[in-house]
């Protein structure tokens, strides 16, 4: 038996959707999508991974795992806590990226508890491919402005992850209407997600501008967003 | 730059990148917010949380009743606590964080594209 008190403490630990906030079908329709799209983003990561890339990726995906563990305060008695689409979408690329935030949800569904198994596909087509593409596709539209400059870059990673944040609520508020389990209306329930998600998306940009405005600053080679174009970046006489 | 020298810089590189995941989830995490987050806040909506003898239960309405225990709370990991141990967050986060970069780092380095002549 549980005692109270340490339920107090583990229950804000719990992260990620639980198991039985949606239907059994709705659960099994999620878990196929995201087989899926796990599938092609191992097909499509491939091309993106080389012998420097590849060790890269495997400490971005333990960087978020860790990230993901602090909660920060977004208003009186709720709190928020990073997602990481648009981080690893600009660091190491949406497919590469997508892995990479289904293996966290993975371990932490598995070893920590955190997360429901039977909502695992809900959680990775949510977070690791729902929120990774958006975050890409508003840091692709965005990168002339993230290759002129510093400023422009952590701009970009700003934004990518406020929007990936609020548009991976908003697949649950999808879920939650194709087979939510019930306790709330739709319209409580989408409301609160997008409010509260927008607040933990500024701190989601926050923490995705700082974090790579960090990585570029000793290596923009490493961030994928910054590949293939003369990075004016690399001017600043600190990627040689 | 000669390959060795750019090996050692990126060496060093990685080695700093792990050590900033290692400080986050083996000290950070002790200063994290213990209240409920986004999703959480939205289940709890409609409920209130009361002690009774036998734990903790939700009175009202609200989508966290629908919620199920978690099939691997018995892990000597649940919770973010080794053991269920107080104060072991961060002993739980660096584990984590180990595991995760042996997994993730393994599966990106199975998928890589072999440099040219190493086929």
């Amino acid at each position: 038996m549980v005692s109270a008190t340490q339920m107090a403490t583990e229950m804000p630990l719990a992260m990620h959707m639980s198991d039985g906030l949606v239907n059994a079908p709705t659960a099994v329709g999620f878990g196929l999508v995201a087989l899926v799209g796990l599938a092609i983003a191992v097909h499509r990561a491939r091309a993106d991974l080389d012998d420097r890339t590849a060790p890269m990726a495997g400490l971005v995906t333990a960087f978020v795992f860790a990230v993901q563990m602090i909660n920060f305060p977004i208003l009186p008695g709720a709190s928020g806590h990073l997602l990481g689409g648009a981080l690893v979408a600009i660091l190491v690329g949406p497919w590469v990226g997508s892995l990479c935030i289904a293996i966290v949800l993975v371990v932490q569904a598995f070893l920590f508890a955190d997360g429901g198994l039977t909502a695992l596909g809900t959680n990775i087509v949510n977070m690791a491919l729902v929120g990774v593409l958006v975050g890409h596709a508003v840091a692709t539209m965005m990168r002339p402005l993230a290759r002129r400059g510093r400023a422009g870059l952590v701009a970009t990673a700003f934004v990518a992850a406020l929007v990936n944040t609020v548009v991976a609520a908003l697949a649950f508020v999808l879920e939650y209407a194709i087979g939510g389990a019930g306790g709330a209306s739709l319209g409580t329930v989408a409301a609160l997600m997008l409010g509260l998600h927008v607040l933990i998306g500024i701190g989601e940009g926050v923490i995705t501008a700082a974090t790579v405005g960090a990585v570029a600053a000793v290596r923009p080679d490493l961030v994928y967003l910054l590949r293939g174009a003369a990075a004016p970046l690399e001017v600043r006489g600190s990627a040689s | 730059m000669s390959a060795p020298a750019g090996n050692r810089r990126a060496l060093g590189f990685f080695l700093g990148f792990l050590a900033v995941a290692l400080l986050v989830a083996g000290g950070l995490s002790y200063f994290a917010s213990p209240d409920p987050d986004g999703l959480d806040t939205v289940a709890l909506d409609g409920c209130e949380v009361v002690e009774t003898d036998a734990g903790e239960q939700l009175q009202g309405t609200c989508i966290a009743q629908h919620a199920g225990d978690h099939a691997m709370a018995g892990s000597p990991l649940a919770d973010y606590s080794v053991g269920g141990g107080e104060g072991t967050v961060g002993l739980a986060g660096v584990i984590g964080v180990l595991v995760t970069l042996v997994l993730a780092g393994g599966l990106f380095w199975l998928l890589r594209r072999r440099s040219p002549g190493k086929r």
